[in-house]
């Protein structure tokens, strides 16, 4: 469903991404482990679009269609969905408004009926209850005041509502407490299914002690260096990441 | 990196003003200047008794005392008094309109363009409407059925005739003839506007409303609005205002009274959109208007709320005198400045009763070559023990261009005040947009989200009808505003 190709990207004039080449088949869970600034965030928001990203080579296929020649919110209506690092604050715009003007904005592009507020009522509860979701975010503005838990689960709750075909995690772990991880963990699980595709993009283990992934991959100044099972996870956790940079390092010719 | 802010503001600036077509009526129109006998002919025309015509003199001749007003922040080339008409209205055909029946199908036809209707049966329920065009109120609605309950809702020509004791009483009770430039020249020049009368222990069972329409070139639109609300009644009064595309600014220089007698209370809501010029800053309403309530009586409440996205150049601060004990003032303002527009507007708390409380909630929002300024007063007298203020000023700035200015006055004479005073700025983070449009929601509706929520404190005080209005107005102004 996703096919990344030859991917380089730069912010400012700096070159983060140095070809990443990537597939992801229908259904399957992968985690991109790596240390900071390798470049991981990078991958997630080029993906969903973020203009400041500027790529300068490569391509990326979803669902066999040229996912960079797209606007960001056509990417999100074609089934491409981020959970935030960050997730901003909207004050004064209601949860529910928000996320319904966004599943009616993907359900137009899908060629379905706008939901009514009934409608939408009724598919939130059900979703409410799948990801655990307290009632009282519902109606509070888009992640204004929210705690860094909270924020988490609500992008959670997003993705729920908006049942994406790919799902992007962007470091969703950080910043959680045990309970929360565990319980954002559990709502992605329950969201996994043969037609859901998921990127992980994650710092550290933990996360994949919760959410097992199909592949890990390994992404260490702009390149994926290494690729495995849920067992890369764990090695990485036990050695670190500086035996894959100097391995990358002793690899590439100084001044390349 | 692209900037949104280049393209969006081009395409913002050529944003079309949808109220802007000329009504072709036959019209009758007195020839620029200003003196003693044009005050005269106006009051001549309007046959007016002599009371009212020695007022508008006085007026007169305090206001050739006065210089014009040049502390605001806001900038435009002279004002040549002289070269506007000061009288200008539809012609009247024999006594003029006894009924909707006899008012020129064209102005009916203006109306039903900006979505007005006069016909009583088209008019949605529960809204009575004052439609004031150029110089002269051509139509009030459901004025019987009001009267039946003793509520006096009628044109302000009317009322000099009909009621010249509440007129009298009341006429300049909240803005003497002498209190500013613009509200001077108002008192002598003013052509109509609206008056309301809500006796004891009335509550107003629909909303009034006035509608202005400047038509005519060369012109300005003075009106002048009185409502007293007697002891215990209520009413909520509506306001809004267009104007035709024209090169030449159009001055408004309107006053407004609202007076609240023991335990009343005026909610009194307006949403401006007067022509705003085009890009490069040509044409448009200069509108310079005085707006102030006076709670007189104990427990007395009055409310303003407004939502101001036109005029070249807003220059207003409805304001409220807290008089009586336990009395409440509030403002709620909503103001939307873009390409050249200026705005200066806040509000004034005067605080002179025991225990009075006021809320001022203003909103601003910049965008394009746009110039915000909000300019407020609390001032707390000796005698107001306490008082209690609360006031939280916000400003929004989208694109690069623009301003945002804060200037709240604070003046406590009293130990026992309470004043809290919150002000905040933001940009439309384009982390926000990114966010929407990663949920699937285009830029567009994102900003006009975005908007909408960051005013959503002003557009809950509005009346339902007038709300969804204001959201649509805001999004169609801000159309085409981030890239």
């Amino acid at each position: 469903m996703l096919k990344i190709k030859n991917l380089h990207a730069s912010v400012d004039g700096n070159e983060i991404l140095r070809g990443i080449d990537l597939e992801i088949g229908n259904g399957e869970v992968h985690a991109i482990m790596g240390p900071n600034g390798s470049g991981k965030s990078t991958l997630a928001r080029v993906l969903a679009g973020e203009e400041s990203y500027e790529v300068t080579a490569g391509e990326v296929l979803f669902d066999g269609k040229d996912l960079l020649e797209m606007d960001p919110e056509d990417r999100a209506r074609e089934g491409v969905f981020m959970a935030f690092q960050y997730p901003v604050e909207i004050p004064g715009v209601s949860n529910t408004y928000f996320l319904k003007a966004a599943l009616n904005a993907v359900r137009k592009h899908r060629g379905l009926p706008e939901m009514d507020a009934l409608e939408f009522l009724t598919v939130v509860r059900q979703k409410m209850k799948l990801v655990q979701m307290d009632d009282s975010l519902l109606n509070r503005p888009v992640n204004e005041g929210f705690s860094g838990g909270e924020k988490k689960r609500n992008e959670i709750f997003h993705m729920a509502v908006l049942e994406p075909k790919l799902a992007i995690l962007d470091e969703t772990d950080s910043g959680l407490d045990i309970d929360a991880l565990r319980i954002v963990a559990e709502g992605v699980n329950v969201l996994r299914g043969a037609e859901r595709s998921f990127l992980l993009i994650t710092h550290y283990q933990r996360l994949l002690n919760y959410i097992v992934p199909d592949y890990v991959h390994v992404l260490v100044d702009g390149r994926i260096v290494r690729s495995g099972g849920k067992e890369l996870a764990l090695e990485l956790e036990e050695k670190g990441y500086a035996w894959l940079e100097q391995e990358v390092a002793q690899a590439t010719p100084v001044g390349a | 990196m692209e900037t949104t802010s280049t393209s969006t503001i081009e395409q913002f600036a050529s944003q079309e003003y949808k109220f802007g077509f000329i009504t072709e009526v036959e019209q009758e129109i007195v020839p620029p200047g200003l003196n003693e006998d044009v005050v005269r002919l106006i009051s001549a025309k309007k046959d007016e008794p002599e009371w009212m015509l020695e007022w508008r003199l006085k007026a007169y001749r305090h206001w050739l005392t006065m210089k014009e007003p040049r502390w605001p922040n806001v900038h435009y080339p002279p004002i040549d008094y002289q070269g506007i008409s000061y009288w200008a209205g539809p012609k009247k055909k024999g006594e003029g309109p006894k009924s909707l029946d006899e008012i020129d199908p064209e102005i009916l036809e203006t109306y039903k363009k900006l979505g007005i209707p006069l016909k009583e049966q088209e008019i949605l329920a529960g809204v009575a409407v004052d439609a004031v065009f150029d110089s002269v109120s051509v139509a009030t609605t459901f004025k019987e059925k009001l009267g039946e309950m003793g509520i006096i809702f009628c044109s302000f020509s009317e009322a000099v005739h009909n009621h010249p004791e509440l007129v009298r009483q009341y006429l300049g009770s909240v803005v003497p003839y002498t209190d500013n430039f613009f509200a001077t020249l108002n008192s002598a020049v003013f052509s109509d506007g609206s008056f309301v009368y809500i006796p004891k222990g009335v509550r107003c069972p629909m909303e009034l409303s006035t509608y202005f329409r400047i038509n005519a070139k060369n012109s300005g639109q003075f009106e002048r609005t009185l409502i007293i609300a007697d002891e215990g009644a209520y009413v909520s009064y509506l306001e809004g205002c267009t104007a035709p595309m024209r090169d030449e600014n159009q001055l408004h220089a309107a006053v407004v009274e609202l007076v609240a007698l023991e335990g009343a209370q005026i909610k009194y809501s307006t949403v401006q959109n007067w022509y705003p010029g085009d890009e490069n800053g040509k044409g448009g309403i200069y509108n310079f208007v005085t707006k102030r309530g006076k709670c007189d009586g104990a427990r007395s409440k009055i409310s303003w709320t407004q939502v101001e996205t036109g005029s070249a150049i807003t220059w207003k601060y409805p304001s409220v005198i807290l008089k009586g004990e336990g009395s409440i003032g509030e403002f709620y303002s909503v103001a939307l400045t873009k390409g050249r527009q200026q705005a200066d507007t806040g509000t004034k708390m005067i605080h002179i009763g025991k225990n009075t409380r006021s809320t001022i909630v203003s909103k601003g929002i910049s965008a394009g070559h746009g110039q915000n300024t909000y300019r407020g007063q609390v001032k707390i007298l000796k005698g107001a023990d306490g008082a209690r203020n609360f006031s939280q000023c916000d400003s929004m700035l989208i694109g690069d261009q623009c301003g945002a200015h804060t200037f709240p006055y604070i003046d406590v004479q009293n130990p026992t005040a309470r004043m809290e005073h919150e002000a905040s700025t933001s940009k439309i983070g384009e982390d926000q947009i990114f966010y929407c449009n990663q949920r699937g929601i285009a830029t567009e509706d994102a900003v006009s989200m975005i908007v909408n929520g960051f005013c959503k404190e002003v557009f809950r005080e509005l009346p339902m009808e007038f709300a969804v209005e204001a959201q649509k107005l805001l999004a169609v102004n801000l159309e085409g505003s981030v890239g």
